[in-house]
């Protein structure tokens, strides 16, 4: 066989936790990741973290992005992490984009949250993060 | 309590290990060397259960229909995987899946397997490693699979050779009786499923579709069926699964089963050999000086690109 192969593409799962129905960032933001030569797994809206740890193991991505408006992400978030431990699939990076106060962001960056986007953040920017992150975790 | 690690992918996979089985899934979708000791293993266990695909235009419902029969197959205790294609950009490599959003199942259900594909490149429908996907679902114990294909047009017909039973999904309004009468997607359905017949247009579609079934049976003698089927009210879910038990029935019982699945393997060998040896003559003909050498002659149109070819095939043409 051929010793070198092309590494294949990077798997993100895209989701949005909880009740809220504003997908359009995540839509956006699940195009940019295609469109840099990744598989986004769009598993959309009103998923519980329960849905979403069994989807990415499943789907056995390198990397999860939360998108979140509702305003619970401090509900949601952690519980995503907490069920990744309890599956031992902590090494599988989270990212998250929403409203999220400054003040939230840093706890949720302490509980294990890799990047956390606000309003204004650039779709270069977080493509970057997500091959940064996608290349840790590999 | 202490239970051994299994040894290998193999037995993990029998053991129900769904992790495993996700790794094994991405190691045979990569083409990764390491996954042909595991897929020697299960072939011998493997060809004993439905293979259901699902196939048809993009936008009429085939992730719905995943959906409900599903549940249907979960109602009656079955377990069911599930592998769902979709595109590959042909620029980036990229991929949005989004079968997965259809789905609706009890997060803790282990009787369902989702698995979301791309199709990397493959034209036809459905990925290069699409088949062997599916045997590993199988491996791994699930009592029934389900392959959703690429929104299909009408050449796309590779899921012919990786299910055992093939769902056309159509819906009304997709085009006059003409269109049944091209070759290509219409000639391989086991089973026609008119989704969105909640809609107008419905009866004309199953009109045309029972005149074309009418003309007579598939070459190896089965009848198509045609289902009208609406994933909103729902409706005809049980009549659709029905229809695929019925064709399944007919294969166990049918004489030319045996061809069927000998031009299947067959199939399957010429595509494999066809694939490793382009890989190698495609890595050759750019690492080998007098291979490139070759090229450089077919640039300058001193030989053409036939000839080229011919002194690289190893069966001594030429």
């Amino acid at each position: 066989m051929t010793a070198k192969r092309r590494r294949s593409p990077v798997r993100v799962l895209i989701a949005k936790p909880g009740l809220d129905g504003h997908d359009r960032g995540a839509k956006i933001v699940a195009r940019a990741l295609r469109d840099a030569g990744m598989e986004v797994i769009y598993a959309g809206l009103r998923q519980t973290p329960e849905d979403i740890v069994r989807a990415a193991l499943e789907e056995d991505v390198d990397l999860i992005g939360l998108s979140i408006l509702s305003g619970a992400h401090m509900a949601l978030f952690p519980k995503v992490l907490q069920l990744l431990k309890k599956e031992k699939a902590s090494t599988i990076p989270v990212f998250a984009g929403g409203i999220i106060p400054d003040e939230d962001a840093r706890r949720l960056r302490r509980l294990g949250v890799r990047e956390i986007f606000g309003p204004g953040a650039s779709l270069a920017e977080i493509v970057a993060a997500a091959q940064r992150l996608a290349r840790g975790a590999a | 309590m202490t239970r051994p690690r299994p040894r290998s992918l193999a037995a993990a996979l029998a053991t129900g290990d769904r992790r495993a089985l996700a790794r094994a899934i991405t190691a045979v979708e990569s083409g990764d060397a390491s996954a042909d000791p595991l897929l020697r293993a299960i072939f011998p266990r493997t060809g004993r259960i439905p293979i259901v695909g699902l196939t048809g235009p993009l936008g009429v419902g085939k992730s719905s229909l995943v959906n409900l029969l599903v549940a249907h197959l979960r109602a009656q205790g079955r377990s069911v995987g599930v592998v769902a294609v979709d595109p590959s950009s042909p620029f980036s490599g990229g991929s949005v899946l989004g079968d997965r959003i259809r789905l609706e199942r009890r997060a803790d259900d282990e009787g369902v397997f989702f698995r979301s594909m791309a199709s990397r490149g493959a034209s036809g429908g459905v990925a290069a490693s699409t088949r062997d996907v599916a045997r590993l679902l199988e491996a791994a114990g699930f009592d029934v699979v389900i392959v959703e294909t690429v929104g299909s047009g009408q050449v796309d017909v590779a899921i012919r050779e990786v299910a055992t039973t093939r769902i056309v999904v159509v819906v009304p309004h997709l085009g006059d009786e003409v269109q049944t009468l091209k070759a290509g997607l219409f000639e391989i359905s086991d089973i026609f499923c008119i989704n969105k017949s909640d809609l107008p247009g419905a009866e004309t579609a199953e009109r045309h579709l029972s005149e074309l079934a009418s003309l007579g049976p598939t070459p190896d003698g089965w009848r198509s069926r045609i289902v009208r089927t609406s994933t909103v009210l729902p409706l005809g879910i049980p009549e659709l699964w029905a229809a695929v038990e019925a064709h399944e029935k007919f294969l166990a019982d049918s004489p030319g089963r045996r061809d069927e699945l000998r031009r299947r393997l067959t199939e399957e060998i010429v595509s494999r050999v066809r694939d490793v040896l382009a890989r190698e003559v495609a890595e050759r003909l750019e690492t080998d000086p007098s291979l490139r050498r070759l090229v450089d002659k077919v640039v300058a149109r001193e030989i053409d690109p036939r000839t080229a070819a011919d002194r690289l095939l190893p069966l001594g043409r030429g």
